[in-house]
């Protein structure tokens, strides 16, 4: 569907007040960090807006990330952004199916070339591996990825699958996934991460982008300080009693239901970047931390692989337990037989050493 | 840095496991060379145990005797301070507890993380200061090899990166854990090829000293 | 007949390396507090006197032919190798400055036993060919002689005529069966003659049957002091040869340190067996004595006298209470050193020095360290137990203008024995 009215338009014909609209752009601009002062800016700029095209492509995802979106609170006016963001294709979100859901994003695609905006969530096989590991309607991913990107404005990565590669590039990594910023090298790609990511942080970024027209300041791995700009650590309620020293040490047990640290049960707070501490789920409703259970770590590169979900974030990787005791004991082999060489040399010095005399030290007088 | 992450999670995994398959592997070559060479066997007629003296030097020789005190009283302050304040910030502080029970599969309790914090601050201070000594002091400059400067480093860096990986004072965090784990897998590599090793076979030198002083009936 | 070369040093180092050495040079962290501990460097502020630089060359032998490590930094050329020209540069290190008294190893942090090192360091030195002019002669004189500083019997016989007849007691010569072989030291026979007579006066008064040997009469080991097991190997086999024959139970050593420690630790294990009798001290017989009741004693001496214990005696042999038992038979006013005992600190003389004439400026300033402890304590008189202790303090008190007279403990206890009443039978 083209875009043909604008935002401003398409809202009051849904009936938003303006009253509701301008409560929205505000809540919008303080939850971007932005000053009160930008509210009416924003409101501005989406009053304006004209629908621009989204193709959302879904490779190897578990669909949590679309359902986290449609978690987003608020849902009326997402809704209508929703409305308004002419999502031309979306498998979940998307009446149509089969030959015709291709044929619509293709001319989406074709009508709004160099424009639209491109989100992407899943990871997918890598272009040297078998394609047939991941196809939509015949095609593979890679292939799909690589058309949609050339007449993309932006693209944005969804969720830890596509901006890292997440659980399919897990180890052994059997269809060898890989991140869209593996292949996209050429056009501009925002990560919003998490496992899911928190619904709000999905339309936030995607608000701030339709706002601005540009991309956000991006960390080093190309997601929106606004929201992974800071550690769980940081912001999370539990802090003062890590900074005391009170750790939780088993679940349920006193410190648990104290609400004390999850740092020994395996929280990677401290390592994390996401907006969960602050925003937090379901409408604000709680987090994983206040449930009591530890952090993931889910916004983060490698999180599958980073250790174990309750293995604390100090604890090393693999088992260097037995590497320990392997190396000690190729220690002491390799020791032994040195030793045992060297003590022979010292032992033949020993047999064939002369006995001084006084005759050969008085030689040196 | 373009991949924290990928680099924390290289340092504590093959990074880790690397260096301490050399430090085992290093230690256990020196440690079976020392054993090894054992001591010719004595005809002169014992006054005094070797056991008992042995293993009481272990512990008698932590505490220099007031003359030695009097005399070295930087080495002997100071040495104490930074050994204790060093051991305290290893095995007392909770996450690496936690880090040992994963290699060892043991823990122990420990201490609160302020009353850890405060003893590296002054285990870093400390430690500064036997730089300044070492550098200054007739005999230690004498008697010091560019290995015993090696070996200073790398024992602050995993205290001045840990201090600044706890206090969160370097952005992101990946990256300054990263690096306070990579100075101890440097640590741990250094080890065995340093004096170092006296972290282990300082306690055999003292029992064999305690042993000989003790066969000739000297307390220890 | 052979020469001594680098390569003979080198071997000998190598014969030297056992697990104690290893574990030391493992666990040395240059504290330098050895240091703190060695009268050399004290009293003179030099940092070449830091007792563990004096091992560097043992130390490069062990680490680069009996640690893997080493071999491997040798092999890249990383490491230093002990030439001609290091051992020559060591041998002040090594000889002059240095007594064997054992302090740095009483005192090192992680348990160094630095003299154990510098004994088996010198077998090296000697078997290159960089020992001291001064113990080559000694050694020399030891081994043709029997005696370190040439001393023949027909020189002590006149002694021992001399002792018979200001006593009317007999000293009795090789007397077979007898319960203890006596031994004593050139210097002592020289210099303190009065130790000859003060023994025999105490052995007959307590009834100890004694002897000396014609065939061996010199305690002290010239092999020791230069670091020749060859050499030493031989002047104790004397000794097993001399109390062999006469088929004593005990031998004694005298008023001596090196002596001491050079028979009764050294000894069996440089002719590789046990001996067929035990070894003394002589002041361990004397407080023997009087634990059993033997000593009659009668009057004090009432100036205030201070100790200096002899380190082969104190430190190396844990001979350290007995002459405190002794002096309180003998004394009522006797103060310790402020650090004694164990903790005492070397005169300066020994391991070799005193028989060292270049070392002599050196053994001087060392004897400060002696000096200050001395005048800490303020004694009208010292007494002690090793005749080179006696000579040193002695030579260095004059040296430093100060009027304290200094007397061996042996000839101290003779002074106040009880006269016994006519022999019986």
């Amino acid at each position: 569907m083209a875009a043909s009215k604008t935002l401003g338009e398409s809202l009051r014909e849904h009936g938003v007040s303006r009253r509701g609209f301008l409560k929205f752009c505000a809540a919008t601009a303080s939850m971007m960090a932005l000053p009160p002062s930008m509210g009416p800016v924003i409101a501005a700029a989406l009053e304006k807006a004209r629908r621009p095209s989204v193709i959302w492509l879904s490779f190897q995802e578990c669909t949590g990330c679309t359902e986290s979106l449609t978690r987003s609170h608020s849902p009326t006016v997402e809704d209508l952004i929703f409305d308004v963001i002419s999502l031309d294709y979306h498998h979940t979100l998307q009446v149509a199916a089969g030959a015709q859901a291709e044929a619509a994003r293709e001319q989406a695609m074709k009508e709004n070339h160099g424009e639209y905006l491109l989100v992407v969530d899943g990871s997918l096989p890598g272009p040297n591996m078998n394609p047939g590991y991941s196809t939509i309607a015949g095609i593979s991913n890679y292939e799909m990825l690589k058309e949609a990107v050339a007449g993309a404005k932006a693209i944005v990565a969804v969720g830890t699958c596509a901006a890292f590669g997440g659980l399919p590039a897990a180890a052994p990594n059997p269809t060898g996934a890989v991140s869209v910023l593996d292949i996209v090298k050429d056009k501009p790609v925002i990560n919003v991460p998490g496992c899911p990511p928190v619904p709000m942080v999905i339309t936030g970024v995607l608000a701030q982008y339709l706002v601005f027209g540009k991309l956000p300041e991006l960390d080093e791995y190309h997601r929106p300080k606004a929201f992974f700009g800071q550690s769980i650590h940081d912001r999370c309620y539990r802090r003062p009693f890590y900074d005391k020293g009170l750790f939780a040490e088993s679940f349920d047990d006193e410190g648990a239901r104290k609400g004390w640290c999850l740092y020994r049960l395996g929280c990677k707070g401290p390592s994390t970047y996401n907006a969960c501490a602050t925003m937090r789920w379901n409408s604000g409703t709680s987090w994983p931390v206040e449930s009591g259970h530890p952090c993931l770590g889910c916004s983060e590169p490698k999180f599958w692989d980073a250790g174990g979900f309750y293995v604390p974030l100090s604890a090393p990787l693999g088992s260097p337990g037995s590497t320990l005791l392997a190396a000690g004991v190729t220690g002491a082999v390799v020791g032994g037989v040195a030793a045992a060489l060297a003590k022979k040399r010292a032992t033949t010095a020993a047999a064939e050493r002369e006995p001084v005399t006084v005759e050969e030290l008085e030689q040196k007088l | 840095m373009s991949d924290p992450m990928g680099f924390l999670l290289w340092v504590k995994g093959p990074g880790l496991n690397w260096a301490l398959a050399i430090f085992a592997l290093g230690m256990l070559v020196r440690i079976v060379e020392i054993f090894m060479l054992g001591r010719k066997t004595n005809y002169a007629e014992p006054k005094g145990g070797e056991w008992g003296p042995g293993f009481k030097t272990i512990l008698t020789r932590s505490v220099a005797d007031p003359g030695t005190f009097a005399r070295a009283p930087f080495n002997v302050v100071v040495g104490w301070i930074w050994h204790i304040g060093f051991l305290i910030t290893l095995l007392l502080f909770i996450p690496h507890i936690e880090l040992f029970r994963g290699v060892l599969g043991i823990a122990w309790p420990g201490l609160p993380n302020p009353v850890v914090d405060a003893v590296t601050a002054i285990t870093i201070l400390a430690l500064v200061a036997t730089l300044v000594h070492r550098l200054q002091h007739p005999v230690k400059k004498r008697i010091s090899t560019p290995e015993d400067y090696l070996v200073w480093t790398v024992t602050f860096l995993p205290l001045l990166t840990g201090y600044l990986a706890y206090h969160r004072l370097v952005n992101p965090y990946p990256l300054i854990l990263g690096l306070h784990i990579l100075s101890v897998n440097l640590f741990l590599v250094v080890f065995p090829f340093t004096k170092l090793t006296h972290v282990f076979t300082a306690f055999i030198a003292r029992w064999y000293n305690g042993a000989i002083f003790g066969r000739k009936g000297v307390e220890s | 007949m052979s020469e001594l070369t680098l390569e003979r040093g080198l071997n000998a180092l190598r014969a030297e390396i056992d697990a104690p050495v290893a574990a030391f040079f493992s666990s040395c962290v240059h504290c330098g507090i050895c240091a703190t501990a060695c009268p050399f460097y004290t009293e003179t502020g030099d940092a070449k006197y830091t007792p563990i630089l004096k091992l560097e060359p043992l130390r490069l032998v062990w680490e680069s032919e009996f640690t893997l490590w080493g071999r491997i930094k040798s092999s890249l050329g990383l490491s230093r190798k002990v030439t001609d020209e290091m051992l020559a540069e060591w041998e002040e290190l090594l000889y002059d400055s240095c007594s064997m008294c054992g302090r740095c190893s009483i005192v090192c942090p992680v348990g160094n036993d630095l003299q154990y090192m510098i004994r088996k360091t010198r077998e090296g030195m000697v078997a290159s060919g960089h020992a001291p002019e001064g113990l080559i002669g000694a050694a020399g004189r030891a081994i043709r002689t029997g005696s370190p500083m040439g001393l023949q019997w027909k020189t002590l016989d006149v002694q021992i005529k001399h002792v018979e007849g200001s006593t009317g007691l007999e000293v009795p010569v090789d007397k077979a069966g007898a319960e203890y072989l006596v031994l004593l030291s050139s210097m002592e026979i020289i210099n303190f003659p009065e130790y000859l007579e003060a023994i025999t006066k105490i052995f007959d008064h307590a009834g100890v049957k004694w002897t000396l040997s014609t065939d061996c009469f010199e305690a002290t080991n010239a092999g020791i002091q230069i670091g020749s097991k060859d050499i030493a190997a031989e002047l104790v086999e004397r000794v097993v040869s001399a109390a062999t024959k006469l088929n004593v139970k005990n031998v004694i050593s005298p008023e001596c340190g090196h002596a001491y420690t050079a028979i009764r630790w050294e000894g069996p294990n440089l002719i590789g067996r046990s001996y067929p009798f035990r070894v003394f001290h002589i002041i361990e017989v004397l407080d023997d004595l009087r634990a059993s009741g033997r000593l009659q004693t009668e009057g004090k001496e009432t100036d205030r006298l201070s100790m200096h214990d002899p380190c082969n005696l104190a430190r190396k042999s844990g001979v350290i209470q007995q002459q405190r038992n002794l002096m309180d038979l003998v004394a009522e006013n006797f103060v310790d050193l402020k650090e004694h005992g164990k903790y005492q600190w070397c005169c300066g003389a020994g391991g070799g020095v005193s028989s060292n004439e270049r070392a002599e400026p050196l053994k001087m300033a060392a004897f400060k360290r002696k000096k200050a402890q001395i005048e800490e304590v303020e004694p009208e008189r010292m007494v002690t137990m090793c005749a080179t202790c006696r000579t040193q303090l002695e030579e260095g008190l004059e040296e430093f203008n100060m009027d304290i007279p200094v007397v061996g403990l042996t000839e101290m206890i003779a002074d106040h024995l009880v006269e016994k009443g006519p022999p019986r039978g």
